[in-house]
């Protein structure tokens, strides 16, 4: 497939992302370059300075909202990508309103808790729709740990085994390569 | 009994056990936990009352931070 068809495929999708820090940042600036047709980005947060570390995000934008500013970057990348931003704190109650229109959904949260609630809620709201996680991708190195493992339609990438903690901090190399991977994914299905 | 446990074959000498008796088999300890039996989500309070059968697709998801 060229990559005009590419484009025309894609401009019909829209994918979802719960989550605009490490994972959700990096995940929809990669559909973005590619031509996804729209985007629909949540994330409750500002950025802080540590999370320059690996989210795509830029100095001059410290103690900006997320989500809202994730669209601005998008936006100056590839200007075709319609994207919706929903400054807000996703949840079981909110969920399924903020994307019911999504083709796929992107899992790119950080607490374990939030991980829980939307593999819950995708099988409650939309049970035939695809949910790819990621799942294990702090640290450093060990590249041939980081897989891609088929449930279904839940998907996971990630080591499924490294968790974040002081001595092993999220860094760009290994999450930027988890988000990358969720997008490949997601193109995957999409392009089927 | 033959099951499927995150995508690979297990057998086991009885017939049939409880979701709760396969997790303290497999020391499945971790704080977060997602089991789906057949695709359907089984909640905590469920485990013990939930059977897992031969040809059983389970499936447990370890949640870690990160993200």
């Amino acid at each position: 497939m060229k990559f005009q068809e590419i484009k025309k495929k894609l401009k019909t999708k829209t994918v979802g992302i719960a989550g605009c820090g490490g994972l959700g940042s990096n995940c929809a600036v990669a559909l973005a370059r590619v031509g996804i047709g729209k985007l629909i980005i949540a994330d409750f947060d500002k950025i802080e300075e540590s999370n320059l570390n690996r989210q795509y995000f830029f100095g001059d934008q410290i103690g900006k909202i997320k989500s809202d500013t994730l669209k601005e970057n998008i936006e100056s990348i590839n200007p075709e990508v319609e994207v919706i931003s929903h400054n807000v704190f996703v949840d079981e109650y909110n969920f399924k309103a903020l994307f019911k229109e999504c083709d796929l959904i992107i899992e790119a949260f950080d607490k374990p808790e939030s991980k829980e609630m939307i593999v819950k809620a995708m099988s409650k709201f939309f049970p035939e729709k695809t949910l790819i996680m990621g799942i294990g991708m702090s640290g450093w190195g060990e590249n041939d740990s980081i897989k891609e493992t088929k449930y279904d339609n839940l998907i996971i990438c990630g080591d499924q085994k490294s968790e974040v903690s002081d001595g092993l901090p999220p860094l760009a190399p290994r999450v930027g390569m988890v988000a990358n991977m969720q997008a490949n994914v997601a193109l995957e299905i999409l392009l089927k | 009994m033959k099951i499927i446990l995150n995508n690979r074959p297990e057998t086991f000498e009885c017939t049939s056990m409880t979701m709760g008796e396969l997790m303290e088999i497999k020391k499945f300890t971790y704080k977060k936990i997602i089991v789906k039996v057949n695709n359907k989500i089984v909640e905590p309070h469920e485990y013990n009352s939930t059977i897992i059968k031969e040809n059983d697709n389970v499936v447990v998801l370890h949640l870690l931070a990160g993200g």
